[in-house]
């Protein structure tokens, strides 16, 4: 059974980091370029943490599966980031931060993890500035900011509608600043497929290379993942088409605990379905509920009338009327839950009846529709671009969709999993977020990993390394790991089935949204659990990967990303049901207040539940780490 | 609501660029796509067709995508000659079957350039812009070397103007456009880019010289004033940039060979 050992120093919660700093072990200059750091992944995590750790001295190799890091899922993020500068005088602060995101995540997350978050916020909007991030200004010159759910300041930096373009950009201006200077070797289109552990340790890694199908062995004395979300388990999501779980899946298959698979972010606005074909979900950004007001018809019958036509009277401002206090701006989750809820009772919008309006007319009698234009002018084109209609002239219509993974690798203080020498960041990894993530919080954790936290953590495991101590790639344990890899890819090509990738992927994600989403009850989630397994077995069995394992082959990489998915996604469903009570983005039915809201179990769930894997057709052991809550009180969340 | 006229479903004729690998000669191939909802996306309707294709057990036509909203700048078709389309200010993926009309037979490439060999059918090695950004493409800034983000305001007009340039996607679409194969738009962006902030200031001379003299290295070819790259820019990054750039080059390089001995010896020049 797995060690969880949190690692959070002791001490005052505001002198937890400075302190930790202090105390942990330190490698010296000299001795850092003995040492070699993988780096997986280069969106906002990987790509500040494989920088900064070259800068140190460190000497990494940096893998993506992407033909350039600068295509990262990160890019896509739109709506900004948080940090605690309290430019706006509104009462902004460190704690105000750490409190905010607790509360936001319901109270499953760890302080001192997300005090040091806090923290180091500021840092990052510094360190972005300084990169030539181009972030919205003031006429004085002076940065600018906007609101964000789950908070009341404006705390919010950000980039027009493209935050996590702009911040992924310098990010990546500074990875290629050490690929061009030799401190960082970057290997573009290389996928990690396995995890190589040596003596108990993360010793390397085994990657496909996606132009030749060539496999390659790499050894280092520590490795780090930040390989991003897991949502694309649901087919449909927000996320880029490429966004996979594989190395964090493979990774848990090697001993890595994978805590609170079932915490999924469903995000309150995003373009509604239109048709089976359709392969991704577009997210409208959050910050629009700044200004969009959120509502359907009070009367069923009033559901396909054209809005414009529907009397102010007779339209319900749901979450106005549901959260007086946070109004349109309640966390995502809420938002969320009480969108479906109205589609429930048969007042949705939009053909299939699975949609609410995010209307602006307002904003623009408010704002002209150029001052609308000028905070939100591209998420408007790129909602015209989908649906064809102008969201100037009649409301846009939204519905809920799978956009953040809460849970991941588990990891402790030092950002380190269960597996010495491994450390996870980012969207990876399960640390700050809890049962929920607010708004523009990702983007500043990715960051914080990266740049702030893992230059300093990873030291301290390193330290206990002797330099030339890494083992070959041409060890046992390296070359078994291939030859895994080599059969399961020889299965997938030589398997004569009748049915595309695709094809269970969409089943897969049908099961999840239906079982596994919004809302979860014991019955849908037992369900799901006989079901995933008989897909599984079907998608071995009937799965048809075209071509060869020696070439460039989309198909044979959806192939291992989906088989990957289809055990996941039934962890995920183990997790939800075994978690007998609703918090944040995890909702079972059974456990609500007569109002609908979240009923939490404190005493029995007030922990991290990380699984650990126990070999193919066994039941994985769930591991427990309580959370200690020794500076704030657990309570109810409370937007009204 | 969807217009009603945009709900009839159609069929069209596919001509695709098949190649199997950088080694060995393409074709164009036709294939049948039928019955397509106007509301799906051009990249959707290359799924259906590939999982069809997969289905009788052939070879799936593979084209460059993640995103899918014209922010990752992965997808790059060329279709019917146009660099993303028949789209103006969109990406490959941002195109919708509407932009078609039923029987319409429609030609799918990829991104021509020698400075982009073909990998396989529609993906092409767009790795050369990574080079690019290598040899200047940034600020040095050391991860908590970083001053305090208001001590240093920047105007408003300067800081939109930056934004402008910087929503480049790194797609080269303008390269594939422009009939030298020319990759000034994009290097001028990132110029321009980081050139009107002030923290982009004391690298602003060698950052124009390295990332120009790696563009030329790397065979991209000369700008000779057309702005096709603009027009089939999915960002519509402004020509205008390219003189700015030209502007900024001329000025580091006097600045650069008037620089006195000692200086370069100290560390000044590159
Ligand atoms: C549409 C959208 C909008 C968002 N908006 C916001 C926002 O406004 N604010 C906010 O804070 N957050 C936002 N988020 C969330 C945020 O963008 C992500 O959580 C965050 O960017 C994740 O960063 P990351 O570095 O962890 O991973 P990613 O950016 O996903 O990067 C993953 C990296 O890992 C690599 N990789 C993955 N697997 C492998 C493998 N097996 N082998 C090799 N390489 C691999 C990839 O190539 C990539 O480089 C948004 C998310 C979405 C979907
Ligand atoms: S300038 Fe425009 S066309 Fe060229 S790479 Fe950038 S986004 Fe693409
Ligand atoms: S797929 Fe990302 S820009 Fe088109």
């Amino acid at each position: 059974m797995a060690t969880l050992e949190s690692k959070t120093p002791s001490g005052p919660l505001a002198d937890k980091w400075r302190k930790h700093k202090a105390d942990i072990k330190l490698v010296n200059p000299a001795n850092k370029r003995k040492y070699e750091v993988i780096v997986v992944g280069a969106g906002l995590a990987g790509a500040s943490a494989a920088s900064s750790l070259a800068d140190l001295g460190y000497k990494v190799k940096c893998f993506v599966f992407h033909d350039s890091p600068r295509r990262a899922h990160s890019i896509a993020a739109q709506g900004g980031i948080n940090a605690a500068k309290n430019y706006q005088n509104d009462g902004d602060s460190v704690y105000r931060l750490f409190y905010d995101t607790i509360k936001g995540g319901d109270y499953r997350s760890r302080e001192a993890n997300v005090h040091r978050l806090a923290e180091v916020s500021v840092n990052i909007i510094d360190q972005c500035v300084a990169q030539g991030v181009p972030f919205a200004r003031e006429y004085g010159g002076l940065l600018a900011n906007r609101s964000f759910g789950g908070a009341q300041v404006s705390r919010t930096f950000y980039a027009r509608g493209q935050t996590g373009q702009q911040l992924l950009l310098g990010a990546y201006s500074a990875l290629m600043r050490t690929a061009g200077a030799g401190t960082v070797d970057l290997r573009t289109q290389k996928e990690m497929l396995d995890l190589v552990v040596v003596d108990g340790q993360a010793k390397g890694v085994i990657v496909r290379d996606l132009v030749t199908g060539a496999l390659e062995r790499h050894a280092a004395d520590a490795v780090v993942l930040a390989t991003g979300g897991y949502g694309n388990v649901f087919n449909l999501s927000t996320y880029a088409r490429g966004s996979n779980a594989t190395a964090i899946w493979r990774a848990y298959k090697r001993g890595a605990c994978f805590a609170n698979p079932c915490y999924t972010q469903i995000h309150p606005t995003c373009i509604p379905v239109s048709g089976d074909y359709q392969s991704k979900l577009t997210l409208m950004s959050e910050s629009l509920r700044n200004d969009g007001r959120i509502w359907v018809p009070k009367k069923k019958e009033d559901r396909l009338k054209d809005p414009s036509t529907i009397a102010d009277a007779d339209r319900d401002y749901f979450l106005e009327r549901m959260y007086p206090a946070f109004g349109n701006l309640c966390p995502r989750d809420i938002a969320s839950r009480a969108a479906k809820r109205v589609c429930d009772e048969g007042r949705g919008v939009g053909p299939s009846g699975l949609g609410v309006y995010l209307d602006f007319s307002d904003a623009i009698s408010r704002l002209g529709a150029n001052g609308v234009r000028e905070r939100y002018g591209n998420l408007f084109d790129i909602y015209h671009e989908i649906t064809a209609e102008s969201a100037y002239e009649q409301p846009m219509r939204i519905f809920p969709a799978v956009h953040y993974t809460m849970g991941g690798l588990w990891v402790d203080y030092n950002l380190m999993s269960n597996i010495p020498g491994l450390f996870v960041l980012g969207e990876a990894n399960f640390s700050d977020h809890g049962a929920n993530r607010l708004g523009a919080s990702a983007l500043m954790q990715g960051l914080a990993d990266g740049y702030f936290v893992i230059p300093y953590t990873i030291g301290d495991y390193l330290a206990t390394q002797k330099p030339g101590s890494r083992p070959s790639a041409d060890g046992a344990q390296f070359k078994a790991a291939e030859e895994a890899i080599r059969t399961m890819t020889k299965r997938f090509v030589d398997n004569q089935g009748r049915e595309p990738v695709s094809h269970f992927h969409k089943r897969l994600g049908k099961l999840m949204w239906e079982f596994c989403g919004m809302a979860r009850t014991k019955a849908g989630l037992e369900t799901a659990l006989q079901k995933i397994p008989e897909l599984r077995e079907e998608f071995w069995a009937n799965v048809r990967v075209p071509g060869s394992a020696e070439t460039l082959n989309q198909s044979l990489e959806q192939a291992g990303r989906v088989a990957d998915f289809l055990e996941l996604g039934e962890l995920m469903c183990r997790d939800a049901l075994t978690r007998e009570e609703s918090c944040g983005g995890h909702f079972r039915e059974e456990h609500q207040h007569p109002d609908g809201e979240c009923k939490r179990n404190d005493d029995g769930f007030g922990h991290v539940a990380a699984w650990e894997y126990r070999g193919e057709g066994q039941t994985p052991q769930r591991n427990v780490e309580a959370l200690n809550y020794e500076f704030v009180k657990m309570s109810v969340r409370n937007y009204k | 609501m969807v217009a009603a006229n945009t709900t009839q479903p159609l069929s069209i004729t596919l001509r695709v660029w098949r190649q199997a690998d950088a080694r060995q000669p393409g074709k164009f191939v036709e294939y049948q796509a039928k019955d397509l909802s106007p509301n799906m996306s051009f990249l959707e309707m290359l799924d259906v067709v590939n999982d069809q294709l997969t289905g009788k057990g052939e070879d799936p036509i593979a084209f460059a995508h993640d995103c899918r909203e014209g922010i990752c700048g992965t997808c790059s078709c060329t279709i019917n000659g146009k660099p993303h389309g028949p789209g103006k200010g969109v990406a490959t993926c941002q195109i919708y079957m509407r932009a078609f009309r039923d029987g319409d037979v429609v030609t799918v490439e990829p991104f021509r350039a020698a400075a982009f060999p073909v990998v396989k059918d529609l993906i092409t090695d767009r790795s050369a812009f990574d080079k690019i950004q290598s040899a200047g493409g940034f600020i040095t800034v050391r991860a908590g070397s970083a001053p305090e983000a208001n001590g240093m305001p920047v105007p408003k007009p300067d800081a939109d103007l930056a934004m402008d340039a910087a929503t480049c996607i790194g797609c080269g679409a303008c390269v594939a456009a422009c009939k030298n194969a020319s990759a000034m738009l994009f290097v001028a962006a990132k110029v321009s880019h980081l050139g009107l902030m002030p923290q982009g200031q004391a690298e602003r001379d060698r950052r124009v010289l390295a990332m120009v003299g790696t563009m030329d290295e790397l065979g991209f070819g000369n700008c000779t004033n057309y702005y096709e790259c603009s027009a089939a820019c999915p960002k519509l990054i402004s020509h205008d940039f390219i003189a700015r750039m030209n502007r900024d080059f001329l000025t580091a390089s006097f600045r650069t060979s008037f620089k006195p001995e000692s200086a370069g010896a100290s560390g000044g020049a590159a």
